[in-house]
C-alpha cells in the first residue's frame, strides 16, 4: 500500500538508529537532520549550510553517506541510520575517533562527525585506501581549521589499525618537520 | 535555521499513481527525485509546493527495471543515482563521457542522493536567485521569483538564469532522447528540444510530465568528452561546460557537435565550431578554428562565478582542450 501522510498531522515512522529500533513522530516536512537533533536528541550530527554545500550533516543511510539536511525524515522510514553517536562501542572509541584525537585531526570539531562517517563508509568499502582515495571520499566535507592534512593522516592511521597493523602516528604529524 | 516550508508528502508506487496524484494536487504540487536541487530551493523559498510527490519508490524509474542495453543503444533509468551512474561498469566502458560528466557533479556524498533525471531537470541558477529569502528581499527580488527585474540584464524582458547541469550538454551532444510520461500519454523528445533558452521556462517538459527514460544512441564510431570549469574541484556547479562529440569515418571527422554548458539558459550548441572540424583529422589548424568559432558566440553574463572576459576566453581554451583529447583517442 502506498503511504500517504495526511496533513496537518505528524508522520509516524519506524527506523533503525545506531543499531536500535526507533519510532518517532514529526511534521512530514522535517529533514532527517532536524528529526535526529530535535526529535531524537542526537545532536552529534551538526547543521552547517543546510543546503548541501558543506557536508557537516553527513550520516550513513543504509551504510551510505548522505546529507541529512537534504533527506526528509519520512524518507528514512524502515531504513538504517548511523550517526556519530553510533561509532564508539561503550567506552571504546572507534579507531577513526581515536586517530582523529591522537593526531589533532579535529580542531574546532564542527565538521568532524560528518568526516568520521564519510571516512567510515570509505574504510568499509576500501580497507587500504590511497591518499587520493581518501581525498576523493572526503571531497564533500569542508573543514575550515585543519587544512585537511591531519585528517588524511588520521584516516590512514585508523585504516592501518583496522587492518590489524601495529601502526603509530607519523612522527612528523606530531612533532612537525625537524 | 533554514527550514523547509510545510507541505504534504506523497510517495506513489507506480507512474500511474504519481500522474493521478499530480493532477489531483494541481499546480501547487511538484515531483521530487533525489531532492538535492528542490529541497535547497524550497528552503530559500524559490519553490513552495503545497504537495511534494516523491518519485523514489516508483520501481519503473529505478535502474533494475530500466537500465538495459538494447541493440539501438542504452536505456537509462532517471532515478539512477549519480553514484550508480559513475560506478556502473557498463557505462564506464561503453559511455565513459556520461561517467565523466557525472563524477564532476558536486560531491561524492551528494551524488549518493542526486539522480540522473534530477540533474537533467535541474533548475536554472543565478547569482541573484540562489540566495536566501532575506537576501533576495533586500534587492526587491528578481524576475525569476517574486520580482519584476532581471538584475543580470535590467532592461531585458527575460530571465537569464543559467542551465548548470553537467549531464545536459553531454546528452544534447551525444544526441540522446528522453521519454516523457504524462497524463495525456507518452512522448519522446530529443535532448536538444527538452531545453529552452529561458531562465524561467527552461524545460519543454510540462510540470505534470515525468522524465521516465533516457535513451542514449549506440556506439557506432563516435567519441565524446566533457570538460568542466569551476572554482573548486568539488562542490561547485559549472561556470563553463564543454561537451564535444565527433563521429569518425576513415580517420576523419564525419559529423560533430559541440555544446556549451552554463553559458545560457539551455545547453548551447555551437554549430559553427562543429562545422570547422568536419572533414578534418582534428589537426591543430581545424581545432583552432573551432575554438575561435566557439569563443565568438560565447557570451557569459554576470550570473555566476568568475569574471566575464576570463570565462569567455576559457571557452576557447576548453574547446581546444576537449578536441585535442578526442584527437588523442583517434590516434589510439
Amino acid at each position: 500500500m502506498a503511504r500517504r501522510a495526511e496533513p496537518p498531522g505528524h508522520a509516524h515512522i519506524s527506523l533503525e538508529v545506531n543499531g536500535e529500533p526507533v519510532e518517532v513522530s514529526f511534521p512530514p516536512h522535517k529533514t532527517l537532520l532536524e528529526v535526529l537533533r530535535e526529535d531524537l536528541g542526537l545532536t552529534g550530527t551538526k547543521h552547517g549550510c543546510e543546503l548541501g554545500e558543506c557536508g557537516t550533516c553527513t550520516v550513513l543511510l543504509d551504510g551510505q553517506p548522505v546529507l541529512s539536511c537534504l533527506v526528509l525524515g519520512v524518507a528514512a522510514a524502515g531504513r538504517k541510520v548511523k550517526t556519530v553517536e553510533g561509532m564508539a562501542r561503550g567506552p571504546e572509541l572507534h579507531p577513526l575517533q581515536r586517530a582523529f584525537a591522537d593526531l589533532g585531526a579535529a580542531q574546532c570539531g564542527y565538521c568532524t562527525p560528518g568526516i568520521l562517517l564519510a571516512a567510515e563508509a570509505l574504510l568499509e568499502r576500501n580497507p587500504r585506501p590511497t591518499r587520493q582515495d581518501i581525498k576523493e571520499a572526503l571531497a564533500g566535507n569542508l573543514c575550515r581549521c585543519t587544512g585537511y592534512i591531519k585528517i588524511y593522516e588520521a584516516v590512514e592511521l585508523a585504516a592501518a589499525w583496522m587492518r590489524g597493523e601495529d601502526a603509530a602516528p607519523p612522527e612528523e604529524s606530531i612533532y612537525g618537520r625537524r | 535555521m533554514l527550514r523547509l516550508p510545510s507541505f504534504r508528502y506523497l510517495e506513489p508506487r507506480t507512474l500511474k499513481e504519481a500522474l493521478r496524484w499530480k493532477s489531483e494536487s494541481g499546480p501547487e504540487s511538484m515531483y521530487v527525485a533525489g531532492g538535492t536541487d528542490l529541497y535547497p530551493n524550497m528552503k530559500r523559498r524559490h519553490q513552495e509546493p503545497k504537495v511534494v510527490i516523491s518519485l523514489a519508490r516508483i520501481r519503473a524509474l529505478r535502474p533494475k527495471g530500466r537500465s538495459r542495453k538494447a541493440a539501438s543503444g542504452l536505456t537509462l533509468a532517471p532515478m539512477m543515482t549519480l553514484t550508480e551512474l559513475v560506478e556502473s561498469e557498463g557505462i564506464r566502458e561503453s559511455y565513459p563521457v556520461l561517467a565523466r560528466a557525472a563524477e564532476l557533479i558536486s560531491t561524492p556524498i551528494l551524488r549518493n542522493m542526486g539522480t540522473l533525471g534530477g540533474n537533467l531537470c535541474l533548475d536554472t541558477r543565478c547569482n541573484y536567485y540562489n540566495q536566501s529569502y532575506e537576501w533576495r528581499k533586500a534587492i526587491n527580488f528578481c524576475l525569476k521569483k517574486d520580482g519584476a527585474i532581471c538584475w543580470v540584464a535590467p532592461s531585458s524582458p527575460r530571465c537569464w538564469a543559467v542551465n548548470s547541469s553537467d549531464l545536459a550538454p553531454v546528452m544534447v551532444a551525444i544526441g540522446a532522447d528522453f521519454l516523457l510520461v504524462g497524463p495525456e500519454g507518452e512522448r519522446t523528445v530529443a535532448a536538444a528540444d527538452f531545453y529552452q533558452n529561458d531562465g524561467i521556462d527552461y524545460l519543454s517538459k510540462h510540470p505534470g510530465e515525468i522524465l521516465a527514460e533516457i535513451r542514449v544512441p549506440p556506439r557506432d564510431g563516435w567519441e565524446a568528452t566533457y570538460w568542466k570549469l569551476r572554482r573548486r574541484g568539488s562542490f561547485d556547479f559549472p561556470v563553463l561546460g564543454v561537451a564535444a562529440w565527433v563521429r569518425w569515418e576513415e580517420q576523419k571527422v564525419a559529423e560533430a557537435r559541440i555544446v556549451l554548458g552554463a553559458v545560457a539558459s539551455q545547453p548551447q550548441p555551437v554549430p559553427e565550431a562543429a562545422a570547422a572540424i568536419i572533414g578534418s583529422r582534428l589537426d591543430d589548424e581545424a581545432i583552432e578554428e573551432a575554438a575561435l568559432a566557439a569563443f565568438r558566440p560565447s557570451k557569459p553574463m554576470d550570473n555566476t562565478d568568475f569574471g566575464l572576459a576570463w570565462r569567455k576566453e576559457m571557452t576557447r581554451q576548453f574547446v581546444r582542450g576537449a578536441l585535442k583529447e578526442l584527437r588523442s583517442k583517434l590516434v589510439e
